[in-house]
């Protein structure tokens, strides 16, 4: 686990990829400890966009049906403010934004 | 020479439908937002290339988009939608006390003289109003804090606010309705609300003439007579003469009084229009053949309106919000089908044509008439 970041890279998935107007990985700096909760903070204030879409806008709580995904672990129910591993806050490893896969 | 923009919300999507005034040959635009649900979209009568649209899905939660030029681009904007104050409870499908929680945005209606003033109706049943474009919104809490609010229990399709009509001739006088709590109104720009049911009954509650748990489907109303409106209830279509002081059931001659969407004429404030449906098990037209209804005596007497629509093996649904009219000289109708049909008639009902055959479910039809 890690300090802090140079680049991290945020895979979202399509829907939101649309929304935000992007193509491909996102990079983003980060300040601070390399969270799921600081990572987040970046995204969303570089694409104001997608507040409301990841995680509630009050309780700051992972929507239902998003899952986080990095270096082949499910960290979806990590805290927020838990550090993510140390690929993800160098950048070797991008943090993945999933869709649940549901529906029909 | 004026036109047509048909504002169409499906399951998957929002359609751009534009025809010249003689609504013969249509462009379709579309889909924006692929993928989504788009339960309405609206223009703001005060400027008709502001458009505002509810999108959401269930992976991602609630966006509104704007657009102003017609609808060629659009920008998200505020998709804050939080209840004022402590939510409270309301009582869920098993007569316990559940918290309020915000689901969606049904229905979104633009004031009649600010584009950037908008209000929305969402569900679990609530008002929000932006006065900015809609990059902000507040909730209007009078409405969800009436008294009768911890005993309103949400229909099969959720507990909606899908109904907002706002008055022409009375400033700060707003109607709501809600499923399943019933009509609501509002004569201080919504700071303050009252129910207005009476004269309705409902079988299927324990009071069948209870103040609030009337499963109010979708109400009408007319500009030029704003204190008559029209209801189509779970069963019953009703009529008030007195701004929703008192109801009369005027289902007369339908073959069934079932139905989600209601409207009016543009220029015949006497004539309505409903499309029965078989019954609330039953989500299909009887008999399947697709009738809308048009009465030209504000209701009582009905007469099925058939001409190119289909008569045989047509099981779809028509929903609350996906019927709409324009105010060309001949005024125009349209409605959406769950089957993915938008129909238009250009002589008030007379004859119909598809506009397009195939798109996903529809939920929601909104017509602007453009100059």
């Amino acid at each position: 686990m890690t300090g802090c970041a140079d680049v991290v890279r945020v895979a979202l998935p399509a829907h939101l990829r649309t929304l935000a107007r992007v193509h491909g990985e996102v990079e983003l700096q980060v300040t601070g400890r390399v969270t799921q909760c600081s990572v987040l903070d970046a995204l969303e204030a570089r694409f104001p966009m997608l507040c409301g879409t990841i995680r509630d806008h009050q309780t700051g709580k992972r929507r239902a049906f998003i899952r986080f995904f990095a270096c082949e672990q499910d960290l979806s129910h990590e805290r927020p403010d838990a550090p993510l591993p140390e690929a993800v806050a160098a950048g070797a490893e991008p943090y993945l934004i999933v869709g649940a896969m549901a529906g029909g | 020479m004026s036109g047509v923009r048909v504002l169409v919300g499906t399951r998957k999507g929002a359609f751009v439908l534009s025809s010249d005034g003689k609504r013969e040959q249509w462009d379709v635009s579309g889909p924006h937002f692929p993928g989504w649900e788009i339960y309405h979209l609206k223009g703001s009568p005060a400027d008709q290339d502001r458009l505002y649209a509810s999108q959401s899905s269930g992976w991602f939660g609630q966006l509104i988009q704007r657009s102003d030029d017609g609808g060629a681009t659009w920008e998200p904007v505020g998709n804050d939608f939080s209840y004022q104050g402590e939510p409270g409870t309301h009582q869920w499908y098993d007569g316990t006390p559940h918290p309020w929680e915000f689901a969606r945005v049904w229905h979104l209606e633009p004031s009649l003289d600010d584009p950037d003033t908008v209000y929305a109706g969402v569900e679990d049943a609530g008002l929000f109003r932006s006065a900015d474009g809609g990059q902000h919104w507040q909730e209007l809490p009078g409405l969800r804090g009436h008294k009768s609010g911890p005993s309103w229990q949400p229909g099969a399709g959720g507990m909606c606010l899908h109904t907002i009509i706002l008055d022409p001739s009375a400033p700060g006088r707003i109607f709501a309705a809600i499923s399943a709590a019933g009509a609501f109104r509002s004569d201080d720009a919504g700071q303050t609300w009252r129910p207005v049911n009476h004269g309705l009954l409902s079988e299927g509650i324990p009071d069948p003439g209870a103040e609030v748990g009337h499963c109010v489907h979708r109400l009408a109303m007319h500009p030029s007579r704003p204190s008559v409106l029209y209801m189509q209830k779970h069963w019953d279509v009703m009529r008030s003469d007195d701004a929703g002081e008192s109801w009369h059931e005027i289902s007369g001659d339908l073959p069934t009084d079932f139905g989600f969407p209601i409207d009016v004429h543009a220029h015949e404030p006497e004539t309505v229009y409903v499309v029965p449906i078989t019954s609330d098990s039953h989500h299909f037209p009887p008999e399947g053949r697709l009738r809308v209804y048009r009465s030209r005596t504000g209701g009582d007497e009905w007469e099925p309106l058939t001409k190119g629509l289909p008569q045989e093996h047509c099981y779809v649904n028509v929903l609350r919000d996906a019927m709409a009219v324009d105010s060309l000289d001949s005024c125009g109708i349209y409605f959406g089908t769950t089957g993915g049909q938008v129909y238009a008639s250009s002589d008030a009902g007379d004859s119909w044509a598809p506009i397009v055959r195939d798109l996903p479910a529809v939920l929601s039809v909104e017509a602007q008439t453009l100059p």
